[in-house]
């Protein structure tokens, strides 16, 4: 045998196991765990591997409510445990450490501190949002699993409060997410906040704390508003 | 030990945190360094602020701070603001110790204006008591604070149990928990409140009682020791090329305290010393911090003690919708529970004023000492780091 | 405080002398001059410390006004250098080299005001707003009441008592009424 033989023969059984190597990694893969082509936040367009994939170019969905008895446990149970994200956003979270010491003791009605989104269901937003802050507060909330509720902590949330005249800080906190319950004052005290959590755990109980819905509903309302004053839009329109 | 018995020698250049300083040349590109966000949404970090890091392994190679979450613009705002009006608005550009701003405020408009001589003396009686009470709140969250970055929980626990209770007394003097609005323009708001000085001493006796347990649990704990010691030192030539001030300055022997340098209100009619350390590590500046909450509760007692019984809480001051104050500029300070905080202020002759800058200590301690400092420490000694440079993000950004 | 501040009008020619307080003296150098005057002071007058670093906006001059508000922790006295500057086309030495904290404060000025420090650090970088697009904010001439108003959805029915009006209706009934408020009134 000639050595150019030699040489086409072995490249042919190369070629040969390597079909066969792809034929049965085929054989292994499932369709969800291909690769997938995403819109990435400059525009361009990116192949994405399903096991970290944070692109979604999927709209939240509403989540209809069970029949009956069921759905009455389920909200029981929600009630009684609401976990809160550690995220203050503002001058409000002073008042956040005293209710978690034994003077206030906010754990006696089931709520309790998280540090992260994915494990939280409320967000207490702790007074003014500035721009920068509202982009971020805007991520977070997406990132948390419904159901989820929001608790507006102060004036400066539901008016602007004494800021209503600044650049910075945005006026009307409903219009970029859905609120649950306003607190108001400034600062609000810890009782106000207590009260607070009464107040959300009575509308949960009651099924009337339905905001993530309402934000899936009106989706394209709240991204429309948020867009018009975060100027440098550099995520994807919805981080879950 | 067994390395030590083997005769092995580690290569230390192959540890990054013994090589890196700040021109160590870093290339992303090269796959060995890796790009973290610590913050905004972390509950370690001191309020709302964020630190960019790149790390290599555990280590910090180089570290970015950046701020504006909390940003209000408070300077544009309180242009638009009457004399009065700024206040309120003032106070809240540093939650965590208020009644510093209140009082810049005040003397800052006093002293254009020409009433700084006014000032009846036992408004300024009560201005220093509630200055000290803002400090020592704020010393009895920061302490066991401190604690708390090394999972030392049980003392914050203590601490703003024993803060509620110096806020009731705010909540007596002047109505409010957190923002007070208690010092204004020519002196004080109100009164003390009958048998105020006995609460108030109950409290103190309280505190006496958490600064010796505290003293056990983090200065007599191995943990605290090992981990504090050594981490993040200061140095005296660091002092001035950055601009450091109040206790983190103390913790490596350079004296500097406005209440001694430029004594304001009675503070020369007080006995105290600012205590000082000669180490700058963590370890000290929590140390010192513990000797000033002693010192602070002696400071409130003696002012409880020397402050005369009754008189004018505040003087006759124009009205204050047509108030004018002349064409002027100011600068006023005070040492503050973080150091020297001052404001700069100009008037030109309207009814409000033209510009006014604070000078937060945490501007120069949580961009430049803190970028500084970073290099070189573990990922999880940056939150300790941050507290024990007493971070305030809403004063760097206002 | 007196020699030190006639000794400096020697050396580099003062433009105002202002004595505040005992221990604090407001003093205005030419552009060019500045950054000299303040290196001199901190190397020879033991003004070590830099208490601050602002920016006054004179929009009826035509002018900025920068202060370097230095401190000498030996003497216990302060000094304030201010220079005027054209608001035209703002611009001023970088003193980035003289302490580590400058930069920082240079960045914030670029973005408050838009002075330009050419060859100071990271002074482009965003500092305290994301994506600004109109003109710096701290300048006089941008109104951030109508800015709000056009960006922000500010409530409706949003019931405002102006301090002023009701502090003089309730408070000072009797103080007598200017002209301006009168015609305010109607």
């Amino acid at each position: 045998m000639s050595e150019l033989d030699l040489n086409d023969k072995m490249s042919e059984m190369l070629a040969k196991s390597e079909a066969n190597v792809k034929n049965s990694k085929k054989d292994f893969t499932r369709p969800e765990d291909e690769l997938r082509e995403v819109v990435a936040p400059d525009g361009s367009i990116i192949k994405i591997n399903p096991l970290y994939d944070y692109f979604s170019d999927e709209k939240p969905k509403e989540e209809k409510p069970r029949n009956g008895v069921v759905e009455k446990f389920l909200n029981w149970a929600r009630s009684e445990s609401i976990w809160v994200l550690g995220f203050g956003t503002g001058c409000g979270s002073i008042e956040i450490p005293p209710l978690v010491t034994p003077r206030f003791d906010m754990f006696r009605y089931g709520v309790e501190m998280r540090p992260t989104p994915r494990q939280s269901n409320a967000f207490i937003i702790s007074g003014y949002l500035s721009v920068k802050t509202l982009k971020r507060v805007i991520r977070t909330y997406e990132q948390m699993p419904s159901p989820k509720y929001i608790i507006a902590l102060g004036s400066c949330t539901i008016n602007g409060g004494m800021y209503y005249d600044s650049y910075s800080t945005i006026n009307r906190l409903d219009k970029y997410i859905p609120v649950d319950v306003y607190i108001a004052g400034c600062m609000p005290r810890p009782e106000a906040l207590l009260h607070g959590f009464a107040k959300l755990k009575q509308l949960i109980k009651d099924g009337k704390a339905e905001k993530a819905n309402e934000y899936a509903r009106n989706f394209d309302e709240y991204k429309a508003n948020q867009k018009k004053i975060i100027k440098d839009w550099n995520m994807p329109d919805y981080n879950w | 030990m067994i390395n030590k018995f083997l005769g092995f020698k580690p290569d230390e250049k192959l540890l990054p945190h013994k090589t890196v300083t700040a021109d160590t040349e870093i290339d992303l590109s090269s796959h060995k360094y890796q790009k973290i966000w610590l913050g905004p949404n972390h509950p370690g970090v001191t309020g709302n602020m964020a630190v960019e890091l790149t790390v290599q392994g555990n280590t910090i190679m180089r570290a970015k701070t950046h701020v504006g979450y909390l940003h209000r613009g408070f300077e544009k705002l309180i242009e638009r603001r009457l004399f009065v009006q700024g206040f309120p608005t003032s106070i809240r550009m540093c939650v965590a110790e208020p009644d510093t701003n209140e009082y810049f405020i005040a003397r800052a408009t006093e002293e254009l204006s020409g009433y700084a001589d006014a000032v009846p003396d036992y408004a300024n009686w009560l201005r220093m008591l509630s200055l000290e009470m803002a400090r020592l709140q704020g010393l009895l969250r920061g302490v066991p604070g401190q604690g708390g970055t090394f999972a030392l929980g049980i003392g914050v626990q203590w601490g703003v149990y024993l803060r509620d209770l110096i806020l009731d007394r705010f909540e007596e003097l002047t109505g409010a928990r957190v923002y007070h609005m208690y010092i204004i323009a020519g002196g004080v708001r109100g009164n003390l409140p009958a048998g105020f000085k006995a609460r108030m001493e109950d409290n103190l006796r309280d505190i006496d009682d958490f600064i010796i347990k505290i003293k056990k649990l983090m200065f007599d704990n191995s943990v605290f020791k090992t981990r504090a010691k050594g981490l993040a030192v200061i140095t005296p030539d660091m002092v001035d090329k950055f601009g450091i001030v109040g206790t983190n300055a103390r913790c490596c022997g350079v004296k500097r305290d406005v209440r001694k340098d430029n004594p304001y209100l009675f503070y020369e009619k007080l006995d105290f010393d600012p205590p000082t350390a000669t180490d700058g590590d963590v370890y000290s500046r929590t140390w010192i911090r513990w000797q000033e909450l002693i010192q602070t509760v002696d400071l409130i007692r003696q002012i409880m003690a020397k402050m005369p019984e009754k008189g004018d809480i505040r003087c006759q001051m124009p009205n204050v919708l047509n108030w004018k104050i002349p064409k002027g500029e100011t600068y006023v300070r005070l040492e503050s529970g973080r150091g020297e905080m001052g404001m700069y202020y100009v008037t030109d002759g309207s009814d409000k004023p033209r510009r006014i800058n604070l000078r937060g200590p945490s501007y120069n301690h949580a961009i430049s000492v803190l970028e500084h400092m970073l290099i070189g420490v573990d990922v999880a000694d940056v939150h300790a780091i941050m507290v024990s440079l007493q971070t305030c993000p809403p004063e760097i950004e206002r | 405080m007196k020699e030190l501040i006639e000794k400096l009008n020697s050396k580099y020619d003062l433009q105002e002398i202002v004595y505040q307080r005992d221990n604090l003296a407001f003093t205005a150098i030419r552009k060019e001059n500045a950054i000299d005057a303040i290196t001199y002071l901190r190397d020879y007058e033991e003004f070590t410390h830099l208490v601050m670093m602002s920016c006054v906006d004179w929009i009826e001059d035509g002018k900025f006004q920068l202060l370097y508000l230095l401190n000498s922790p030996e003497k216990k006295c302060d000094i304030g250098i201010k220079v005027y500057i054209d608001r035209e086309n703002p611009e001023m030495f970088s003193a980035h080299h003289l302490w580590k904290s400058v930069w920082t404060y240079q960045r914030e000025l670029k973005e408050f005001y838009g002075i330009d420090f050419p060859g100071s650090p990271r002074v482009n970088d965003d500092f305290v707003v994301e994506g600004w697009e109109e003109i710096p904010f701290m300048r006089r001439d941008f109104d951030t009441h109508e800015y709000a108003e056009k960006t922000y959805f500010p409530r409706g029915n949003r019931k405002t008592n102006d301090p002023a009006e009701y502090m003089r209706k309730k408070l000072y009934p009797n103080q007598p009424v200017t002209a301006k408020q009168r015609k305010d009134d109607k």
